[in-house]
């Protein structure tokens, strides 16, 4: 029976519908809108798992659930869904990242501190931002499972409005409509490029009434030439994207002014468009282009890692620190994309799994630490100390992240990182050893920050501060299980994966 | 039993996860828990010997499939441990040892309100180490590499609301993260050579492959090095054990003296098929091992904290082992047998010094010791069985492992000319520095004139020295039983070399340049002597409270030989240097320049001016001009 629903439309349009009904509630009523975007987020995880079920893993290689429509025939666009084994796991990743940061935001808009008028105001305020989470959701799952480069280029231009508003109207401190209108900017201009790509491969393909569907443009490009452009127009917005050195700049800013919990979706799923677009989009439909750029892209990718190792390092803001944690650990994700080698690829589709869980989880509890500061809301890691003593939970969920970034075994990030380390040696024996110093900064980067907020001498306006309560243990407790769970036993995901990783690989091998 | 050896690891892990989940509620019974964990480890290991034992020495290397681990294309790993004479050793030593320490830490630690937590990282510890050990590919090894470097790292930092031990933690754990670069590099390379990184695959194949590769197996062994410089802290990588001493006293007896610093004498040992094939590598092992036997025993003369003493012997300690492994075949059983019995005596010795600082309000400087034999006689005659092995007294253990050590490397089968007579010679002289610095260790702790006083009006500080309770008494008695009788009961017929030659091969034998009854006589002589030399200024003679300038080597030594120094000056202010001015570069030069791209790409695509002026607007009408353009460039096409 679940063959034959279209569960992808499905999985897209409750989100959808959720939205619509937070936005429609009387302002008077907001104090509802938390349990209602719960609601709507609890019946996404269970169509998640009808999901799951209607998916064949025997066959995780296929894109299996399709669905397509004739949407603008007159240019060739379709409405065309599909999931592999890769999509299918981000799509789950969003949607189990949905419901955590739904009740992290909870208190993040200010509802239970403030009182009277302005309790009223901070009510409405998160009535509208979940809804905002609620439209993202429904982009999420389309973009991940766009079957049509149309479709996937009008997804992705599209759900930054929703980003914007989250941090350009949600976000926090005064440079917040800044760093969203940055973000715009880059996102726009990664667009752009992309356009001019999408529309110059269309010439290149079949046309007609399906001539935007990726399956009629894979390997059609004749001229190596335009190829090499094609790809890098499209390489360009998802480098951006991802985000790599040198355009990274964006992602800092952003994390610093967002809510932590559109900071959680936009590094923990957003970014990873850019990577499933190299994987899914670049790789198939350019493949000899991508032979040929990548020495160019994994010398990126390596300086991606260290560069953003020794930012973070240097960042006093623990926002921006996560943030430049991310540049390291996407030039990882890139890193194995660009071995061409199954283990590098699978090992790099795991990590963005794993970087979804591991770096969400220290953006909410970083967010958890900063409502115990002094004014409610420091990010400034000096701010903090001792506060191991003074709540010990937090410490250790803070701990267990950080342990998470620097890809601790018994963590599903170790097997990620390790696979990409490993399969990079047979492909480039350098950039293996230069990747390998990354676990240096990393080390460097999460126990310096433990130690300057968690270890030493308390600090004595905070020692009164409370521990994680019921609710920020709720939302933490999944992430930690899942983590845990998928480090000991990483084939439950890899099995999903590692079918789609060998069709990558028998692609670029069939275009030689 | 062998079957179930699995239960080894679950058991204590399963221990630790129920005592860090439990918390606050299990206060009252978290300690005993982490103790059974660790005595049905050791349950399950005394099995699984037994059962080994009754098999016939060819059939003694037994890999138990546990689960489909990694299966990501090309790279497919189980999960699986490798059960044999190397693995069991190191479990009999890790469990046993192991529970004698946690019962102590039941006493030890009574009185910290963390003490479950406490008991939950031990547990960690020993099934990461077991992992370590029992691993059947180097992948899973490395995870309990990685494992025990996180349960130093907690234990290090247990009581880290002192800035100066939270250092410390930090400081052993990025140390061994560098050493970790090797190791994935190593793991790199022989994924790359061998197309796998299980041992099965691996080890038996590496004869095979070396024709052509001897460049690469070469790396391969400096790689491993490196990974076993930084656990092991052999040099260069070794200025992190002195300041580990930061933790708990019992974490230093079990982790930074009889198990997890010898973990890199173990990934060489275990590493053998390739060393085997790469003798730059081994020779470069043995080099390493001479170096750091000198490098503590140096350190070791001018230490008065009485655990940093004890730690510079470890390292010189472990630099014999590391020595007798860079010899390769001659030497790799006797590396394993040194490292057996000094688990036991180093142990028992780190325990004995948490005694003396139990009794002595937690000081941990000598020279306010002396004159305790009275007042602690168990801790001193324990401590005096351990002091005697490890200065390799006949009949005592120290002395047949440590002498085995000398022969061969005076044998070494480097070949010719200086090799043997340098490794040789550097091994008796350490012989002759550690008699010295242990007795100095000894007389100044237990004998000579008090330096504190149980008189408030006493110029001296105040103590009341008094024995430790049974639970730690009783572990430092069998320790030092160990102390006294393994190495003869290990010795009797070449028991112990017979047993691991499963793993280790057949005992090569080579002539050494010198017969061995000269350099026994020689080292006895050495030993005697520094020992003398030890009785006379720290025994006989009054220890002055406050240390002696001393002369330019001393200094040197005390200061660790300037390691501290050398690291920042090298590495860690040039780093901080880079990384401000790349954080200042990002924000000026990088992000400068891309946004200034990106902001004329957006203006010149789009034509909107007001970019930077934050209108919600101006966002809007971006969004419909993009619209715009989509549509505009689809009417086009259609056409």
């Amino acid at each position: 029976m679940l063959d034959s629903l279209p569960m992808l439309t499905i999985l897209a349009v409750v989100p959808l519908i959720g939205a619509i009904v937070l936005w429609s509630l009387p302002a008077a009523k907001s104090a509802v809108a938390p349990k209602v975007a719960l609601g709507f987020a609890g019946l996404e995880l269970v169509l998640l798992v009808l999901t799951f079920m209607a998916f064949d893993r025997g066959n995780a290689g296929e894109f299996q659930l399709t669905e397509q429509f004739s949407w603008i025939p007159q240019i060739g666009a379709s409405y065309a869904l599909g999931v592999n084994g890769l999509s299918l796991l981000l799509i789950a990743l969003a949607i189990v990242l949905v419901p955590l940061v739904v009740l992290a935001a909870w208190k993040e808009q200010g509802v239970g501190t403030a009182v009277g008028e302005r309790a009223a105001v901070a009510a409405n305020r998160l009535r509208l931002y979940l809804a905002l989470v609620m439209v993202l959701t429904t982009f999420m799952v389309l973009i991940f499972a766009a079957r049509d480069v149309f479709l996937f280029h009008v997804v992705f231009e599209a759900m930054l409005i929703p980003v914007y508003f989250m941090i350009g109207s949600f976000g926090n401190g005064a440079r917040r409509r800044y760093a969203a209108i940055k973000f715009l900017l880059f996102s726009l201009v990664g667009g752009l490029i992309m356009l001019v790509a999408v529309f110059g491969l269309y010439f290149q393909g079949p046309r007609g009434e399906e001539g935007f569907l990726i399956d009629n443009l894979t390997n059609v490009v004749a001229d190596p030439t335009l190829e090499k452009w094609l790809f890098i127009g499209f390489f360009i917005a998802f480098a951006i994207k991802a985000p790599m050195f040198p355009v990274h700049t964006w992602l800092p800013d952003t994390a610093q002014h967002a809510p932590a919990g559109t900071s959680v979706l936009l590094v923990g799923v957003l970014d990873k468009i850019g990577t499933y677009g190299m994987l899914v989009l670049c790789l198939p439909l350019f493949p000899n282009a991508s032979t040929w750029a990548a020495p160019v892209i994994i010398v990126l990718a390596v300086i991606s890692i260290i560069y953003g190792g020794l930012l973070a390092i240097g960042q006093r803001d623990l926002m921006r620190l996560i943030a430049y944690t991310s540049v390291s650990h996407f030039g990882f994700i890139v890193l194995g994309i660009f071995t061409f080698s199954s283990a590098g690829i699978t090992g790099s589709s795991f990590y963005m799994i794993n970087h979804g869980l591991s770096t969400g989880l220290l953006f909410l509890v970083a967010g958890f630490l900063f409502l115990r500061s002094r004014d409610g809301s420091s990010q400034l890691i000096a701010e903090y100390g001792g506060m191991q003593r003074v709540t010990p939970v937090l410490a250790g969920v803070f701990f267990v992240a950080g342990l998470a970034a620097l890809s601790m075994p018994g963590l599903s990030t170790f097997i990620s990182e390790i696979t990409v380390l490993i399969a990079t040696f047979e492909a480039n024996k350098w950039a293996g050893a230069f990747a390998a110093t990354g676990v240096v900064l990393a080390a460097l980067y999460v126990l310096l920050t433990y130690q300057k907020i968690f270890t030493g001498p308390k600090v004595e306006e905070l020692s009164d501060k409370p521990d994680l309560n019921a609710r920020e243990k709720w939302v933490v407790a999944p992430l930690l299980a899942l983590m845990l769970i998928l480090g000991f036993v990483p084939n439950i995901a890899l099995n999903y994966l590692e079918a789609p990783s060998e069709t990558s690989v028998s692609v670029l091998e069939g275009a030689h | 039993m062998i079957n179930a050896s699995w239960l080894l690891i679950a058991i204590p892990l399963a221990s630790a996860a129920i005592l860090l989940l439990a918390g606050k509620r299990s206060n009252s019974w978290g300690h005993w828990l982490g103790v059974l964990a660790s005595a049905a480890s050791f349950a399950v290991g005394a099995g699984a010997l037994l059962e080994m034992l009754g098999k016939d020495a060819s059939e003694r290397v037994v890999d138990v499939h546990l689960f489909d681990w990694i299966s990501a294309g090309s790279l497919q790993v189980d999960a699986g441990l490798r059960i044999d004479p190397l693995s069991l050793t190191f479990v009999m030593l890790v469990t046993f040892v192991g529970t004698l320490i946690h019962i102590y830490s039941v006493a030890y630690m009574e009185h910290d309100t963390d003490r479950r937590r406490f008991f939950a990282y031990l547990n960690l510890f020993v099934a990461s180490m077991l992992i370590l050990v029992l691993a059947n590919s180097y992948l899973l090894l490395f995870v309990g590499w990685e494992g025990v470097g996180l349960a130093s790292y907690l234990l290090i930092g247990f009581w880290n609301h002192n800035p100066n031990y939270a250092t410390a933690a930090k400081k052993a754990f990025v140390m061994n993260r560098v050493a970790d670069v090797g190791m994935i590099i190593a793991l790199g390379l022989i994924f790359a050579l061998f197309g796998s990184l299980s041992f099965d695959k691996v080890l038996p194949q590496a004869s095979a492959l070396v024709a052509g590769n001897e460049g690469m197996m070469n790396l391969i062994g400096l790689m491993l090095l490196v990974a076993a410089c930084g656990k092991s802290a052999q040099f260069p990588l070794q200025a992190w054990l002195g300041d580990a001493m930061a933790g708990p006293t019992p974490v230093s007896a079990l982790i930074h003296a009889a198990t997890m610093v010898t973990a890199g004498v173990y990934l060489i040992v275990r590493s053998g098929a390739i060393f085997n094939v790469a003798p730059t590598a081994l020779l470069v092992v043995a080099i390493v091992g001479a170096i750091t036997l000198l490098f503590g025993a140096i350190v070791g003369c001018a230490k008065d904290d009485i655990k940093k003493a004890l730690a510079a012997s470890t390292m010189s300690q472990i630099g014999y082992m590391m020595l007798a492994a860079g010899l390769g075949p001659i030497g790799y059983a006797f590396a394993i047998f040194h490292l057996l019995t000094h688990g036991f005596f180093k142990a028992g010795m780190f325990l004995g010094a948490g005694s003396v600082m139990h009794g002595m309000n937690d000081d941990v400087n000598m020279r306010n010791f002396g004159a305790l034999n009275k007042a602690m006689k168990i801790t001193w005659i324990t401590f005096g069985l351990g002091w005697l092995a490890i200065l390799g007294v006949p009949p005592f253990s120290g002395f047949w492992s440590k002498d085995k050590i000398i022969e061969s490397a005076f044998a070494t089968n480097h070949g010719e000319g200086w090799q043997p007579w340098v490794f040789g010679l550097v091994a008796l002289i350490g012989a002759g520095l550690a008699a010295f610095y242990m007795s100095r260790l000894f007389f100044m702790t237990f004998h000579g004139k008090a330096r504190w006083s149980t008189e408030e009006s006493s110029e001296l500080p105040t103590r009341h020295p008094h024995e430790s309770p049974a639970l730690m008494v009783w572990p430092m008695i069998i320790l030092a039983v160990g102390s006294a009788l393994l190495g003869l009961f290990l010795s009797l017929g070449n028991r112990f070399t017979t047993w691991l030659a499963p793993v280790t091969g057949e005992l090569e034998h080579h002539d050494p340049v010198l017969s061995v009854p000269v350099i026994m006589g020689a080292t006895l002589v050495l030993v005697f002597l520094g020992a003398f030399l030890a009785w006379r200024q720290y025994g006989a003679a009054p220890v002055p409270t406050e240390p002696p300038v001393g002369s330019l080597l001393t200094q040197a030594a005390r200061a660790d030989l300037y390691q501290d120094q050398f690291n920042e000056a090298a590495f860690m202010r040039p780093g901080q240097y880079a990384t401000r001015a790349l954080v200042y570069a990002d924000k000026k030069a990088v992000d400068g320049s891309v946004t200034g791209l990106a902001g004329l790409i957006g203006s010149l695509g789009i034509g909107i001016q007001k970019l930077h002026n934050g209108y919600i607007r101006s966002y809007a009408a971006m969004m419909l001009a993009g619209l715009l353009i989509v549509l505009i460039v689809a009417f086009v096409i259609w056409n």
